[in-house]
């Protein structure tokens, strides 16, 4: 058996939280989390879509946003196909989005859905946001009438492929293939 | 792909213990259930433990104790506990090692190395618990089904 190459470090990412108070103290006062609404993306919305996508990827393309927003309208895409979560207070803070869309035959495939895009604000994770969104679009393909959702994460990309395996996502038939063109 | 046999046990022990976190399971009672020799599951259990993802608890009603978060650790990371996932290319320094034909074996390999890593890293104790009620959940109304066959 091999040992524990570093134990103190993995056993630091691997161990349960501890919890914040002694054993018998008062729990600590719950911070309650904000509440959050989800609702159709507006073309008001594209300019935060495009702040958060460029924040997590740090790869700015605010015209590729606005174009896949007036796509979306333009091939009558549902309006639940792009979502964005805002808190429910006043001030509606912008927390993420979810774009997908239905493409039937592509390489191939039998109609089905695609989350083309999720995001969270990283300030605002682990609050439900992406599983409210990623739930909510997969109600729309299923009233589109397809079976079967899918999406495309980077191997090496961490958080985006535990959200997505957490989610039950299993990898599909298909395997991508490139190509460098020089 | 195939994992050693303590890679296999460390799992399906931790998968046992994390269902039940807040009780005790002893290395017969999981034994018994996967049909291995609670020799070998003491010794897995010894690892797990040294890794902080399971604890013994002494007394009356011990056992083993997941105590590690199963929202972070992965596949991965328990394999690692046990055996080496690195690039399995041919060997450094064997004959034929600097040939374009090894080369090119090599670029294949190293792809279905990155594939496999990144699909037990990819998985979590959590996730593979939701797969194992998803898979209970199917076996029921086959059972139930079976059973009314019997008894209807």
């Amino acid at each position: 058996m091999k040992r524990t190459p570093n134990r103190t470090k993995r056993q630091s990412r691997l161990a349960r939280p501890r919890a914040a108070s002694p054993a018998g103290a008062a729990p600590p006062a719950v911070n309650s989390k904000p509440a959050f609404v989800l609702r159709p993306a507006q073309r008001g919305d594209v300019v935060a879509v495009a702040a958060l996508d460029e924040r997590v990827t740090a790869l700015p393309k605010p015209t590729h946003w606005l174009e896949l927003y007036e796509r979306q309208k333009k091939v009558g895409q549902p309006a639940g196909m792009f979502l964005v979560a805002t808190t429910s207070d006043a001030a509606a803070r912008f927390l993420g989005f979810i774009v997908g869309e239905i493409r039937a035959w592509e390489f191939g495939s039998a109609p089905c859905g695609w989350v083309y895009a999720l995001s969270v604000d990283p300030d605002s994770r682990l609050l439900g946001v992406g599983e409210a969104l990623l739930e909510s679009i997969a109600r729309e393909f299923r009233k589109a009438g397809v079976s079967k959702m899918r999406t495309m994460v980077a191997r090496d990309n961490r958080l985006p492929m535990l959200f997505f395996r957490g989610a039950g996502m299993m990898a599909g038939p298909y395997i991508q293939l490139e190509k460098d063109l020089g | 792909m195939k994992l050693q046999i303590a890679s296999h046990l460390a799992i399906v022990s931790v998968l046992e213990l994390a269902a039940h976190p807040d009780r005790q399971l002893t290395v017969a009672e999981i034994g018994a259930k996967h049909g291995v020799s609670t020799h070998h599951l003491a010794k897995v259990m010894h690892v797990l433990g040294r890794a902080g993802l399971v604890r013994s608890v002494r007394g009356a009603g011990g056992g083993y104790q997941f105590c590690g978060s199963a929202r972070r650790t992965t596949l991965l990371d328990v394999i690692e506990l046990f055996e080496a996932l690195g690039p399995r290319g041919l060997d450094a320094g064997g004959p034929g090692q600097d040939t374009a034909e090894a080369a090119a074996l090599e670029i294949v390999l190293r792809e279905i190395d990155d594939s496999v890593r990144a699909t037990l890293g990819s998985i979590t104790i959590a996730t593979m618990l939701r797969l194992v009620e998803r898979d209970l959940a199917e076996r029921r109304p086959a059972r139930r089904t079976a059973a009314s066959r019997l008894h209807g």
